[in-house]
C-alpha cells in the first residue's frame, strides 16, 4: 500500500496502479476517454490532466496525465487545480469540435460517457467556428450501428475489438483529423463479442440496431439483475423492459464470471420472449382421429397436472430451465421418476463432470481465474462457440506472456501499449485439440486437428509424458513418428512448468472419453505440482449442471423413451425441452405417440409440443425469479424484469401444489431437500436492508407513468406488486443504487453511463459492494481416485469420414436462435470437409451433399486444416437432427436444386480458398 | 397613546376612502366567454406538437420533454421512417394530469412540443382528457418560425446528406493520403 495526498486529502492506493485508476477506486470524479478498466491506459485522450507537485515545498506543479503516472508512495496530485481544470476544459473542448449536435437522436443519449464527461469538465459552447469533420457511415450487420460523426477517437473500439477480443476486420484508418473506425469494406463485423463495442465507445458511435428499432433511453427501461440463458457461462445481465417487452440485454459487472463484456449470443439472442408465437394460454389437444385444439383454463389444467399425480407418469428435465422448475418436476413425479432432458451421451457427460468437479485433485476456474491461466490445453471443445464468453478469457489469459514480459522488464501492467509492445506476438502456449479447427486459431500456439478417437490418444500420450503414472495411449508408441512424439513432449513441458496450468473440456465433444483424459492430465499435473490444477469442464446450457444435480444418474433420457414407448409408463411431463433436439426423430415420435398424455411445459411452440395432448404456457427467462448453476458450479439468482401475460406461469407453478405460494419458499425447500444444491438458500438470504421496503426496478426518472396506459383508461391502474421478491415493479423503495444489496443498473451522480460502475466497486476491477457474486454448489471432496483407464479404439464408423458435430455460436443454442437478428447471422447446415476428401468426391466449394439415406442436405465448404479422413458436420436448427445422422454410411453430392441458402454467415479460422 | 389613535383613524379613514374611489374604476373582468381576454404569446396553456418550415414532424421521440415532465404525464415511442428521421410511433400527453409547468417545453431540444395561449381545455368526461399525437400535431411552426433541428445536426436523413448541415464539410474520404 501506497499513500498518496489528492487535493490535501492522504489516501492509501496500490502502488501497482496508476493515478487514475486509484483516484476512481476512491470514489473521486476524475474525466477519461481512452482509458478502460480492462484495457489498461495508452495515454491518447489526454483528458484525466491532474498536476503533480514534487514534494510539499512544490507550489508551481506540473500538469500529468493521471492514466500514465504511476500512484507511487508519497505522490501529490491535484484534481481540482485551477489549471489542471481549465485543461481539461480545453481538451473536451477540441475534442468537440466535430461532434454532429445530434443528441436527441442518439441511441447514446442519456448514457453517454462523452455527454457525462463534457458536464463534469465544464465545456458548454463550440467557439470553434470552422466546418465539422463529416464521416460517411457503414453497414455494420444486423447487430451494430455505425454513426462516425460521433467519434472523438479515444481508440477504444479498436482496442478493445482488435487487441482485446482478437477481431480483424475493424482498423483505424486515414490519419490527422481524418481518423476513421471501421472495416475496409461495409459488412458484417465477423467479431463474436461485437457487440461490447456498444458499451465500450463513449460515445454513439457503435450502438445497438436491434434496441434503436424498440428504442428507450436508459432511464425508462424496467430493470432487473439477471443471468443470460444463453449458454454455461452464467454471465450477469441486465435486461430492460418497457411497455410490456422486452428491449435489450446489456452486461452487468460481475467481478468472478464476465466483467464487463459479454458475447453477441447473449446480448442479442433475447427477442424471441417478445415473438409473437408465444404459448400464452393451456390447450388440449386431441391426437385421435380428428386433431382439435381447446383452450383450457389455468385451474383445470393445474387440476390435470396433479391428478397425474396419481397415475404412473414420468418427467423429462430440461437443462435450459431454472432449478426450481426441475425441482417442482421432480417433486410432481417423485425422483425416480425425474429424467434427464439432454441426450444420453451428454448424460453421461455430466455424470463424470459431477464427479470431477467434487474431487480435490481439480479445481474449478470461474471466468477470471481462467484469465490468468499461463497455458493451457483445451481438448475436444470449440469453446467460442460452445461458452463464448471463455473464449474471450482465454484471449486475455495467452497474454500472460507480456504480463510476465512486461514484469521482467519493470513495465506496469496497466502500460497497455507498452506490453504489447514489448511482447509483439509472444503468447502463453496454448494447444487446442479439437476435430475441427477453431476460432482461437490465431492466438493458438498447438493447433490439433483429428478426430476425436485421435486427440484422445494423443492427449492420453501427453498425460504419460507429464506423469508416467498416467496410463499411456495403446497404440502411442506403435505408430507415432518422431515429430508427434517432440511435439507432445513440447505440450507436456508447457503445461508442467507452467504457474498454472489451465485444462479443458466438455460434454460437448460428445466422447465422454475426453472428459477422462483431460482430467488424467490435469491429476498428472497436480500430482507433480502438488497442489490442484485447473480443470474447468463446459456444458452446453444455461443449467445443465442444475440439473445433472437433480437426476438419478440411471434416468437417461434414453431410458425415459423406452419406458414411454414400452407402453411401461403411460404420462409424461416435459418441461421447457424440446427432445427432438436430444434423441433422434424415431425414437422420441415413439415414444410420444404410445405414450397417453403428453403434458408439456414450454414458451414457444416446437416439435414436442406439437405432439403434446396438453401444453402449459410458461414463462421465459425475464419473467420470473430463478436460479441457474454455471458450468464451474456458480449458482446464481436472476430475478424478474416484467410482467407477462397472465395465463402465463412459470413453470414450477403448474406442477407444484398451492402450498408452495413464494419462489424463494420453493428455493428454500429446493436447498433442504437436494445437499447439493443447499448454497441456494445463500442467493435468497440476503436481508432487506430497510425491513418492508423494497428495490425498484425502475430508475428514480421512469417516465410516462401517468400517461403510458391512460389511452386505455384515465384512472391509473395500482401499480402491480410484487410479493416474491425483494424488488417492487415501480419508482418507490430503497434506491438500487447505492443503498441496497442488488445492483441491476450502475447509476451515480454525473456518471449517467455505464462507467459509473467503477462508483459501485470495492476498487477498479473489484468486487461489487452490493452484488454477489454467487455460490459455489460443489464442495471439494478428498476422494483419492485413480487416473482413468482409457480404452480408445477408434469406433468402428459405418462412414467412410469420421463425422464430428460442428457447433454455431448463434444456432446452436436453441432460444437465441428464434431471435430474428439472430436468424440473420444463422448458417445453414454445413459439412467441412478436407480438400483431399472433397476432391476425391468431386465436390467443391458450397455444393450440397446429402447425408446418407436422409434427406438431409448439408454445403460442403472445404477446410485446410480439416484432417482427411474426418468431416465437421454443423446441424442447423430445424434442419437436421444430429441424431438421425449419427449413423450415415456416405455423403454423396445431392442434385436438389432446393435452396438451402449460402454460408456467408460463416466464420471459419480455415475456410480454403480456391486460387 | 394619543399617536396611535391618531394613526389608527387615519388608516381607517384613507381605507374607506380607497374603497370607495374603486366604485368609479373601469371593471377588470370581462364577460368571457363573450368577451376574449388577451391571452400573452408565452402563455402556457395547451400542448402542441409543431412542424418545421419544411411542414415536417419537429419532434424526433427523443424523450427529454417526459423525462423533464415532473407528472410524468407524457409517454411515447419512438421510431425511424425510410429517410431515417426520428418521430413518435405515438405521443400522448394526459392533460388530466398536465400542470402546464411548461418543463417540456424548455427541455424540448427541436422546439417542437410548444405551450400555447389556449387554456379552454375542460371536458365533461375525464378520459377525453387524454390527447394523441393527432389531436397534438398542428400544421404550423408554432411560436420558433425558423428552427429546423436537422438542418444543425450531423445525423443524415434523406434529403440532407453527410456534409450538408450547418457548418459541415464535405465528408472524409479516407482512402485520401492528402492534408
Amino acid at each position: 500500500m501506497a499513500k498518496i495526498v489528492i487535493d490535501g486529502v492522504t489516501y492509501e492506493v496500490n502502488p501497482s496502479n496508476n493515478l487514475l485508476q486509484e483516484s476512481l477506486s476512491q470514489g473521486l470524479d476524475l474525466p477519461y476517454f481512452c482509458w478502460h478498466p480492462c484495457m489498461g491506459s495508452v495515454g491518447a485522450c489526454r483528458q484525466c490532466a491532474v498536476k503533480q507537485y514534487r514534494d510539499e515545498n512544490d507550489e508551481n506543479g506540473m500538469i500529468v496525465m493521471a492514466c500514465m503516472t504511476p500512484a507511487t508512495d508519497g505522490a501529490i496530485i491535484s484534481i481540482e487545480d485551477v489549471q489542471a481544470k481549465k485543461m481539461r476544459e480545453q481538451v473536451i473542448e477540441s475534442l468537440m469540435i466535430s461532434h454532429p449536435h445530434d443528441c436527441p437522436v442518439c441511441e447514446e443519449g442519456g448514457e453517454c460517457h462523452l455527454q457525462d464527461m463534457t458536464q463534469m469538465s465544464g465545456h458548454n459552447y463550440r467557439r470553434y467556428d470552422k466546418k465539422k469533420v463529416t464521416h460517411r457511415n457503414q453497414y455494420l450487420g444486423p447487430f451494430i450501428n455505425h454513426e462516425m460523426n460521433r467519434c472523438i477517437t479515444c481508440y477504444r473500439c479498436v482496442r478493445y475489438y482488435d487487441d482485446y477480443a482478437g477481431g480483424t476486420d475493424l482498423s483505424a484508418q486515414a490519419s490527422h483529423h481524418h481518423v476513421y473506425f471501421g472495416r475496409q469494406d461495409d459488412g458484417v463485423l465477423e467479431n463474436e463479442f461485437s457487440g461490447n463495442l456498444i458499451e465500450v465507445c463513449p460515445t454513439g458511435v457503435f450502438t445497438d440496431k436491434a434496441f434503436s428499432k424498440r428504442y428507450s433511453r436508459k432511464w425508462d427501461l424496467q430493470v432487473a439483475p439477471s443471468v443470460c440463458t444463453g449458454c454455461a457461462a452464467g454471465c450477469n445481465t441486465s435486461p430492460g423492459e418497457r411497455y410490456g417487452e422486452l428491449r435489450r440485454i446489456v452486461n452487468r459487472y460481475n467481478s468472478e464470471v464476465n466483467g464487463y463484456f459479454l458475447c453477441d449470443r447473449g446480448r442479442f439472442g433475447f427477442d424471441f420472449v417478445n415473438s409473437e408465437n408465444r404459448i400464452t394460454a393451456a390447450f388440449r389437444r386431441n391426437r385421435n382421429g380428428s386433431e382439435w385444439i381447446e383452450e383450457v383454463d389455468t385451474g383445470d389444467a393445474r387440476a390435470a397436472v396433479a391428478n397425474l399425480k396419481k397415475t404412473s407418469v414420468l418427467g423429462i428435465g430440461s437443462p435450459r430451465a431454472s432449478n426450481e422448475s426441475n425441482f417442482a418436476l421432480r417433486s410432481l413425479v417423485g425422483q425416480e421418476n425425474f429424467f434427464a432432458g439432454y441426450s444420453d451421451l451428454e448424460h453421461e457427460s455430466m455424470q463424470l463432470i459431477n464427479n470431477l468437479m467434487t474431487n480435490d485433485t481439480f479445481h474449478n476456474p470461474s471466468i477470471r481465474e481462467i484469465e490468468q491461466a499461463d497455458a493451457i490445453l483445451i481438448l475436444g471443445e470449440d469453446v467460442t462457440n460452445v461458452a463464448p464468453r471463455i473464449a474471450l478469457a482465454l484471449r486475455q489469459s495467452v497474454r500472460g506472456r507480456a504480463r510476465e514480459l512486461a514484469a521482467a522488464n519493470q513495465i506496469p501492467q496497466w502500460q497497455d501499449a507498452a506490453v504489447r509492445e514489448l511482447a509483439q506476438r509472444e503468447l502463453s502456449p496454448m494447444t487446442v485439440m479439437t476435430p475441427y479447427a477453431t476460432r482461437l486459431e490465431d492466438v493458438t500456439t498447438h493447433s490439433i486437428v483429428d478426430s476425436i478417437s485421435g486427440l484422445i490418444a494423443m492427449a492420453q500420450s501427453i498425460a504419460n509424458e507429464i506423469s508416467n503414472e498416467a496410463p499411456s495411449s495403446s497404440e502411442a508408441n506403435s505408430d507415432s513418428n518422431k515429430e508427434a512424439r517432440d511435439l507432445i513432449s513440447q505440450i507436456a513441458n508447457e503445461l508442467s512448468e507452467a504457474k498454472r496450468p489451465l485444462i479443458i473440456a466438455g460434454s460437448t465433444a460428445g466422447d465422454p472419453k475426453t472428459l477422462k483424459v483431460a482430467a488424467n492430465i490435469a491429476r498428472a499435473l497436480s500430482a507433480n505440482r502438488s497442489k490442484p490444477t485447473d480443470l474447468c469442464l463446459l456444458s452446453p446450457e444455461v443449467n445443465s449442471v442444475g440439473l445433472s444435480l437433480m437426476v438419478n444418474s440411471e434416468n437417461s433420457l434414453g431410458k425415459a423413451l423406452a419406458l414411454l414407448s414400452s407402453g411401461e409408463v403411460k404420462n409424461v411431463v416435459v418441461l421447457e425441452n424440446d427432445l427432438y433436439r436430444r434423441a433422434s426423430t424415431a425414437s422420441v415420435d415413439a415414444a410420444l405417440q404410445t405414450a397417453e398424455s403428453v403434458v408439456v411445459a414450454g414458451h414457444l411452440p416446437t416439435p414436442t409440443t406439437a405432439r403434446a395432448t396438453l401444453v402449459l404456457p410458461s414463462t421465459a427467462f425475464s419473467e420470473h425469479e430463478a436460479t441457474y448453476v454455471n458450468f464451474e458450479g456458480r449458482a446464481q439468482l436472476s430475478y424478474q424484469v416484467h410482467r407477462c401475460h397472465s395465463d402465463v406461469l412459470p413453470s414450477w407453478r403448474w406442477f407444484m401444489g398451492p402450498d408452495i405460494a413464494h419462489v424463494d419458499d420453493l428455493i428454500s425447500l429446493c436447498a433442504s431437500e437436494i445437499t447439493e444444491l443447499r448454497v441456494l438458500s445463500e442467493l435468497i438470504s440476503g436481508a432487506d436492508i430497510i425491513p418492508g421496503i423494497k428495490v425498484p426496478r425502475q430508475s428514480h426518472r421512469y417516465s410516462g407513468r401517468t400517461a403510458m396506459k391512460a389511452n386505455i383508461n384515465v384512472h391509473e391502474p395500482k401499480q402491480p406488486v410484487d410479493e416474491e421478491s425483494k424488488m417492487s415493479f415501480s419508482m418507490e423503495g430503497v434506491p438500487s443504487t447505492k443503498d441496497s444489496n442488488i445492483l441491476a443498473s450502475s447509476w451515480a451522480p454525473s456518471w449517467n453511463s455505464n462507467q459509473s460502475i467503477s462508483k459501485f466497486q470495492e476498487e477498479v476491477n473489484g468486487e461489487l459492494k452490493q452484488g454477489h457474486v454467487g455460490s459455489q454448489v460443489f464442495e471439494k471432496l478428498s476422494a483419492q481416485q485413480s487416473y482413468f483407464e482409457i480404452t480408445n479404439s477408434p469406433q468402428g464408423s459405418p462412414c467412410d469420414l469420421t463425422i464430428s458435430f460442428a457447433q454455431q455460436i448463434f444456432g446452436s443454442d436453441e432460444l437465441s436462435a428464434k431471435t430474428a437478428t439472430i436468424v440473420e447471422r444463422m448458417t445453414p447446415s454445413y459439412i467441412g470437409l478436407s480438400l483431399e476428401d472433397a476432391d476425391s468426391r468431386g465436390l467443391k466449394q458450397g455444393n450440397t451433399v446429402r447425408l446418407g439415406e436422409s434427406s438431409a442436405i448439408a454445403i460442403v465448404t472445404i477446410r485446410s486444416k480439416q484432417k482427411t479422413g474426418t468431416a465437421a458436420l454443423y446441424c442447423a436448427p430445424g434442419e437436421i437432427n444430429p441424431f438421425d445422422v449419427a449413423e450415415i454410411k456416405t455423403i454423396c453430392k445431392s442434385d436438389t436444386k432446393q435452396a438451402v441458402g449460402d454460408l456467408d454467415c460463416l466464420q471459419l479460422s480455415d475456410h480454403w480458398e480456391d486460387d | 397613546m394619543l399617536k396611535l389613535i391618531q394613526d389608527t383613524l387615519t388608516s381607517q379613514v384613507h381605507t374607506l376612502w380607497l374603497v370607495f374611489k374603486h366604485a368609479f374604476v373601469k371593471a377588470d373582468t370581462v364577460q368571457y366567454p363573450e368577451e376574449a381576454p388577451y391571452m400573452s404569446p408565452r402563455w402556457r396553456g395547451r400542448i402542441i406538437l409543431s412542424r418545421d418550415p419544411d411542414g415536417e414532424e419537429r419532434c424526433v421521440a427523443c424523450n427529454l420533454c417526459a423525462c423533464a415532465c415532473p407528472v410524468d404525464c407524457i409517454a411515447l415511442q419512438k421510431a425511424e421512417d425510410e429517410d431515417g428521421r426520428w418521430y413518435p410511433e405515438f405521443f400522448r400527453i394526459n392533460f388530466s394530469r398536465c400542470i402546464m409547468c411548461g418543463f417540456c417545453e424548455e427541455a424540448c431540444p427541436t422546439n417542437a412540443i410548444q405551450l400555447t395561449p389556449d387554456f379552454e381545455m375542460a371536458e365533461y368526461v375525464r378520459q377525453d382528457m387524454v390527447w394523441e399525437k393527432e389531436d397534438l400535431l398542428i400544421n404550423g411552426t408554432g411560436k420558433y418560425h425558423d428552427y429546423n433541428f436537422y438542418r444543425v445536426a450531423g445525423k443524415s436523413i434523406k434529403g440532407k446528406d453527410k456534409g450538408e448541415a450547418l457548418n459541415e464539410a464535405e465528408p472524409v474520404n479516407v482512402r485520401s493520403l492528402l492534408p
